[in-house]
């Protein structure tokens, strides 16, 4: 790159530049000379307030990557497959709020970003994905290395773009970081071609903004908020489901006092777990296919459902046709697309969940008169409880080990899960109080989602503690990210339910295949344990009851990653279950059940 | 074996009353209400800009909108592009493609046209040319002119509303039609009436507010 006729001149620019914002604060503006598209990539994020990076490193992000060198403000942690770098952006998203940022390079890079992408779309995670891409005058020759990113991903990002110029390219970046994290969250993508990150230009990215086109709704139509509050304040029957909408919108709070001043039973779906407290009589637990029984006659029965921040999944719903049936539906949600979507909503309520928790607050002036209705609801939680039996000829119980995890670590700690049994177990069987504390796979039902997504919770609050449970095969999908986790030092406590199989498939072949264990089963996993201690962590294998609260002890002093390789009953599986598309009232207490039902 | 959870068989449990159909509607359990399906004009003012006609189609596919047409061009204002989809969906479904469509960022304004609005479509029909004067007394009869005559084919654009355009191509094919193109609809809401909703923000200029021709 030529120097000499560019550089008086961005010089020039960069002191304009630092002139024109005298509101931000000392400290948050960029303040190296922009000198090529790359550095105005870098300096978009770091204006965003961007702390850490994840990716992996390519030809045709090198320039990115170059700019990022002597950059001291932002962390980029290089991660052992760009899978694992968008798994732990969506998790450092999820814990922090803000959007993670994930890098790769063009072609497989970026293809590799994709699962990870479209786990964040399905669960409304903020996070924005950085990809390198050929230059543009090879783009569509099918160049080395080359992809339709911006075709690939169409589907799977709240918006995405090809930056066509560097004078633009911090812009671009400054706008996806922006969409990324305001109205609904979801991901966004912005592809670099490398003769965009290349090229000199000098010029300074604006603050993140929106479009003047894209309005989220704030608060909710006054009289449409008097209109349900009237509704739930006559309800014999309330209920509110609490979805992942009123984590993001960090509005458990309101939701808390809005339901203990009304006394209002809650259950959550499984995004939304930890809006409210389990501990709180008024708690209904989870809902959903391996929700507990009283959730989902609650769900099932109720005649005034307050939904907020929820899509209606039919993980959630099962057949919607027996979906709460008796209910009027208010439903709140920032996104118009929502309402009515799956389950026709009564009285749509659209606006952030925050606020409108606060509107109808203000609005409700009676609480209903559900005496009867609680007492109900807590018959079905005397008559359903999560449980399990513990012979003690039998090999480790998963629930067991996952309760005593519950009780060793602090109500913060952050737990992160792959997709499977242990998934499940997981959910069913930790005590959740606080927000932000459930880092899984939701939507989408990523395999190996779990571990990565440790990291990224590790790197957003070190402080913390972070177990991630996993399956043999879950984390068979993601392992090697490993050498991430001993490079880092970081203190995460990875619990291998292993049970030698894909047990959640197995437990499907055992209900609806005729036990036909086709490709389930998983005897040749390797000892976990010895896994680790190659990568350089600390590996346990877990088998007795009596090891349990030992193992628990050494893995959380050890400061570093360690695994707990815990041997579990392969037979053992995960009920209450609503079989797929079924009626949730009719959820099967163990396998006969399901031949009834 | 796994063991059995505690309470009450699925057999043994109460039971809602109501019911709901297929679209999450709640409804009479005695009549499963079903709604029908009915044509839809979206006229959606967008970004002109590269791509947006493969979100704007690739949404439609991939939520499985049941499209009939789809037609695109420029407005005055040359940054904007107006497209007129037609689609034959029920209510619930009519209603989540405007608002999918809406969410697209490069979407300025979705709206559904009355059944007065105005609604055009091109067809051009390529026809056997072996009686030119029956050809030439249709295409008079339908308003229709003849782009290009020849000793063996006779080709002729008609333009209107889907019904004179269907009546058309029922007349020509006594002759023989060798080929045909339609464009589908393009319309605008009829009068004074602004086809797209634009927020303050994006407020479009003065010559784009101009009240659309009528036919």
């Amino acid at each position: 790159m030529s120097d000499s006729a560019q550089t008086p001149h961005a010089d020039e620019v960069e002191a304009e530049a630092t002139d024109e914002k005298p509101g931000q604060p000392e400290g948050e503006s960029h303040v190296e000379p922009i000198e090529n598209g790359a550095d105005a990539v870098v300096a978009a994020l770091k204006n965003a307030g961007v702390d850490y990076l994840f990716g992996v490193q390519g030809g045709a992000i090198m320039p990115v990557y170059d700019a990022l060198y002597s950059e001291t403000d932002m962390t980029h942690v290089t991660m052992a497959h760009e899978q694992g770098a968008v798994h732990a952006a969506d998790a450092y998203g999820i814990v922090t709020g803000d959007p993670g940022v994930c890098m790769a390079t063009s072609g497989p890079g970026a293809t590799n970003l994709v699962t990870g992408i479209a786990d964040a779309s399905m669960d409304s995670d903020p996070l924005i994905a950085l990809t390198g891409q050929v230059p543009t005058d090879l783009v569509g020759n099918d160049a080395f290395q080359e992809t339709d990113t911006i075709g690939v991903t169409q589907p799977i990002t709240k918006y995405n773009h090809f930056a066509a110029s560097p004078d633009e390219v911090g812009d671009d970046v400054s706008t996806a970081y922006a969409l990324a994290d305001e109205g609904r969250q979801g991901p966004t993508l912005v592809d670099l071609p490398k003769d965009v990150t290349q090229p000199e230009t000098d010029v300074e990215p604006g603050k993140p903004e929106t479009p003047d086109t894209y309005n989220p709704p704030e608060k909710a139509d006054e009289d449409a908020v008097s209109e349900a509050a009237d509704v739930i304040s006559d309800a014999d029957k309330p209920v509110i489901l609490a979805g992942g909408g009123v984590i993001k919108a960090n509005a458990s709070d309101e939701l808390r006092a809005f339901a203990k001043k009304h006394e209002i039973p809650v259950m959550t779906t499984m995004p939304g777990t930890g809006a409210f407290d389990q501990t709180h009589e008024l708690s209904m637990g989870i809902a959903g296919m391996h929700g507990t029984g009283y959730a989902n006659m609650a769900i099932t029965l109720t005649d005034c459902m307050l939904a907020i921040g929820t899509r209606f999944d039919d993980r959630l719903t099962g057949d919607v046709k027996t979906f709460a049936p008796d209910a009027d539906v208010v439903h709140v949600d920032i996104d118009p697309a929502e309402i009515s979507k799956n389950i026709e909503a009564d009285y749509p309520l659209l606006g952030d969940a925050k606020a409108v928790l606060d509107q109808l607050g203000d609005a409700m002036t009676d609480s209903p008169e559900a005496e009867a209705w609680r007492e109900q609801c807590q018959t079905w939680k005397d008559e359903y409880p999560l449980d399990y039996e513990m012979p003690e000829d039998r090999p480790l119980k998963p629930q067991y080990v996952v309760e005593q995890f519950d009780e060793a670590m602090p109500d913060d700690t952050i737990v992160t899960a792959g997709v499977g049994q242990h998934q499940m177990w997981a959910w069913q069987y930790w005590t959740w109080t606080e927000p932000r504390t459930w880092v899984t796979s939701h939507g989408l039902g990523t395999m190996g989602y779990g571990f990565p997504a440790a990291i990224g919770a590790k790197i957003a609050e070190p402080d913390r503690e972070v177990v991630a449970f996993e399956g043999d095969g879950s984390f068979l999908m993601t392992s090697q990210e490993l050498s991430v986790a001993v490079r880092e030092n970081l203190d995460i406590t990875i619990v291998v339910l292993n049970n030698e199989a894909i047990g959640m498939v197995r437990q499907w072949q055992d209900g609806f295949y005729e036990g036909r264990h086709m490709a389930s089963e998983y005897p040749w996993v390797p000892e976990f344990d010895k896994l680790a201690e190659a990568y350089g962590a600390r590996g346990f294998r877990l088998e007795d009851y009596e090891e349990v609260d030992e193992v628990i002890e050494a893995a959380m002093e050890y400061d570093g990653p360690s695994v707990v390789d815990a041997i579990i009953d392969p037979e053992e599986n995960v009920y209450p279950m609503v079989p797929s598309g079924g009626d949730n009232s009719l959820f099967a207490l163990s396998e006969a059940d399901l031949d009834e039902i | 074996m796994t063991g059995k959870l505690p309470g009450p068989g699925p057999g043994e449990r109460m039971r809602p009353e109501g019911r709901r159909n297929e679209d999450g509607i709640r409804i009479d359990p005695e009549a499963e209400a079903r709604h029908e399906p009915r044509r839809a004009v979206l006229s959606a003012l967008v970004e002109h800009q590269p791509g947006v006609l493969a979100e704007v189609s690739g949404l439609f596919s991939r939520r499985q909108f049941n499209i009939e047409s789809l037609t695109v061009g420029t407005t005055v204002d040359e940054s904007r592009a107006r497209m007129t989809i037609v689609i034959e969906e029920t209510r619930p479904g009519i209603q989540q493609a405007k608002k999918q469509l809406r969410k697209l960022i490069p979407v300025v304004s979705v709206r559904e046209l009355d059944h007065d609005s105005i609604q055009r479509e091109l067809v051009i029909v390529k026809v056997n040319g072996d009686e030119p004067d029956k050809v030439h007394a249709i295409t008079e009869m339908y308003g229709g002119e003849t782009l290009d005559a020849g000793p063996r084919t006779i080709t002729v654009e008609i333009t209107g509303n889907v019904q004179k355009i269907d009546d058309a191509i029922d007349a020509y094919k006594q002759f023989g039609i060798r080929e045909i193109v339609r464009t589908g609809y393009a319309a605008l809401s009829r009068g004074e009436q602004q086809t797209a909703e634009v927020e303050e923000t994006v407020k479009l200029t003065a010559e784009t507010e101009t009240p659309a021709d009528d036919d």
